[in-house]
């Protein structure tokens, strides 16, 4: 079942085709929509299954042997976040039926929505670097037009910008890719390793691991790269921005991830430190920013930056219990950014704006709502014994390993600050009393839309309480990253030396 | 020849960077295109300039004689030629609705999202 590696990519593809030819049908498509995404997260599923079980998948396109063909590569970390987005998808599929209006609906919501989770699934498993650019692409073109579909202004305005910095930062990307070819003459990550490892031009490597660090920062939305997110992430739908929210930063993360510790792994002095430094700041800067908002999905967006600091940050500590930490990190991420944009949405619909300043009074008119928010809300601040807290305490507890001790004692800053937004979400959205001109609408709010957020709530707390097998699942898919050989002996053959 | 392909991406990547500077929607869109331009360039340029050597096998020979063009990195720079004018295309009328609706095309007065 050597294909199981390929078909994360091949089901939303052909979910898009279907959604596209049932366009006519409504009913249809939008059937096909969420039974394309329910067999998308089970097809991710059984490949994290079987990566668990046997060991890292790796599938040839074409029949050609790598490095020459274009590689598909399943490991653990790859699999993790490819079953994450399965999770995601599934999540706002449903979400989104009961979200999306019927003019979005007509000019290809969901068939757009299909092939973003297509590019997502491709970049988390291609082996190749010109292949994750192509996967960038795809990825980027559908969220292009799905944040601009609709047409309203502040969409088009958030679109220019969104556009113009992943264009900037897909043109760094292309040229790193190109210097990379004509430094090291191959593409294939696993032959890059085995290449940098032999001490090719060590200069202009390390010039590249900066490019390819600034490339892949601004899709993470890393400091100083960060601006366009705030900037648009709060003017699509709800929908499209949950998705955006649990998906789009987390590929750069992984990008960084990969590029880190498989290729760029010479002069660890040099780039983890950068990388480091850059986490810290952008920890800091994140949650300030989102102390200044005052508009929901706003202080959720710079909440993004912020958490993008701690996955980066064990990507800078680099050992294998900080590597561990960051993928116990983007499971938790992933579920809970998700969550709180579906929120946000239902907030919305309830009392018919995000501003906090016009919201109040929904935790004595909307208990149950009250303490689903709670539930993503102390997870992200890192309350006991939700999943937010076992990620930071990994965290922590690899920094203070590595005697990075103003490094975690900021990390631990940030995660007060965390809390101190959550709270303020809380006190205005759900415990103020409602201001006297604002009302909250009386109509059940739909079980499409309750229903995908009780699950991630769920998956939250169970990823809390069971923090102890999930840990383990992401020291197995760290001690994979801490050891490239394997990845490099799963793509070239066990006869392969540097 | 490199060496007059080299100074053509430099002159491509500054003329980019000074139009994305710039604060008209227009200059913008076309500052992004020349970046992707000078960055075709640059892949078609490292992967060695060369004349004559089609990297085909000869009838009846095993393998290519070298001297020969390398045709990986063309091949990168068509796909990368094919998605960057799909994305640009989309750019362009991104910008076209943009004014229409805002009725400017100064990035400037174009800041309602941001605070």
């Amino acid at each position: 079942m050597k294909a199981l590696v390929v078909l994360p990519v091949l089901v939303p593809l052909a979910t898009a085709i279907a959604c596209l030819a049932l366009r006519p049908w409504r009913a249809a498509g939008r059937a096909a929509s969420v039974l394309g995404a329910l067999v998308h997260l089970l097809v991710a599923a059984a490949l994290l299954h079987r990566v668990d079980g046997a060991g890292i998948q790796v599938m040839q396109m074409g029949g050609w042997a790598a490095p020459y063909g274009i590689s598909l590569v399943a490991d653990l970390l790859a699999a993790i976040m490819v079953t994450l987005t399965g999770v995601t998808g599934l999540a706002v599929a449903v979400y989104s039926l009961g979200s999306i209006d019927a003019g979005r609906e007509d000019h290809g919501y969901h068939p757009l929505f299909h092939v973003l989770l297509m590019g997502v699934s491709m970049a988390f498993l291609t082996g190749d670097l010109f292949n994750l650019y192509v996967a960038f692409e795809v990825m980027l073109m559908a969220s292009f037009v799905l944040l601009s579909l609709g047409g309203e202004r502040a969409q088009l305005e958030g679109s220019v910008k969104y556009v113009t910095l992943n264009l900037f930062s897909s043109a760094v990307f292309l040229a790193a890719v190109g210097v990379l070819y004509g430094v090291a003459g191959t593409l294939n990550m696993a032959d890059l390793a085995l290449a940098v490892q032999r001490g090719t031009a060590p200069g202009l490597v390390a010039t590249l691991a900066c490019l390819f660090l600034v490339a892949f920062g601004i899709k993470a939305a890393v400091f100083p790269l960060f601006f366009w997110l705030p900037a648009s992430y709060h003017t699509p739908p709800v929908a499209v921005s949950a998705l955006f929210a649990g998906l789009l930063t987390k590929v750069g993360v992984y990008a960084l991830v990969r590029a880190f510790t498989l290729v760029f792994t010479g002069d660890t002095a040099f780039t983890h430190g950068l990388i480091l430094a850059i986490a810290v700041l952008t920890m800091v800067t994140g949650v300030l920013g989102a102390a200044a908002q005052f508009e929901f999905r706003r202080v959720l967006s710079f909440h993004i930056v912020s958490q993008i600091g701690y996955m980066v940050l064990g990507l800078g500590l680099f050992t294998p219990l900080a590597l561990a930490g960051t993928v116990f990190y983007l499971i938790h991420h992933i579920v809970v950014k998700t969550n709180l944009f579906l929120v946000a949405g239902i907030v919305k619909r309830l009392g018919g704006t995000l501003d906090l300043g016009s919201l109040g009074g929904l935790y004595r008119r909307r208990p149950a709502l009250a303490l689903l928010f709670l539930v993503p809300a102390f997870s992200l601040a890192g309350i006991p014994p939700l999943s937010g807290f076992w990620g930071k305490l990994v965290l922590v507890k690899a920094g203070l390993d590595s005697g990075h001790y103003a490094v975690t004692a900021t990390a631990l800053g940030v995660s007060l600050l965390t809390l101190f937004s959550m709270t303020k979400l809380w006190n205005e959205a759900f415990w103020k009393e409602l201001p006297e001109e604002s009302a909250v609408a009386a109509a059940p709010v739909p079980w499409t839309l309750l229903g995908p957020v009780v699950a991630l709530a769920a998956i939250t707390v169970a990823v809390g309480l069971g923090a102890g097998p999930v840990f383990d699942l992401a020291s197995r898919a760290a001690a994979q990253l801490a050891d490239p050989s394997q990845y490099v002996r799963a793509v070239l053959g066990e006869g392969a030396r540097p | 020849m490199t060496a007059l392909f080299a100074v053509t991406v430099g002159v491509l990547y500054a003329a980019g960077l000074y139009l994305v500077m710039r604060r008209s929607v227009v200059k913008l869109v076309m500052g992004l295109a020349l970046l992707g331009h000078a960055a075709n360039l640059l892949i078609f340029t490292m992967g060695r300039l060369s004349r004559d050597g089609a990297p085909i096998v000869a009838a009846g020979a095993e393998r290519l004689v070298p001297p020969h063009a390398d045709p990986v990195p063309q091949a990168l720079v068509l796909t990368a030629i094919v998605i960057g004018f799909g994305v640009q295309a989309f750019a362009l009328v991104l910008v076209k609705r943009a004014h229409r609706e805002t009725g400017t095309d100064d990035l400037d007065a174009l800041r309602s999202t941001d605070s």
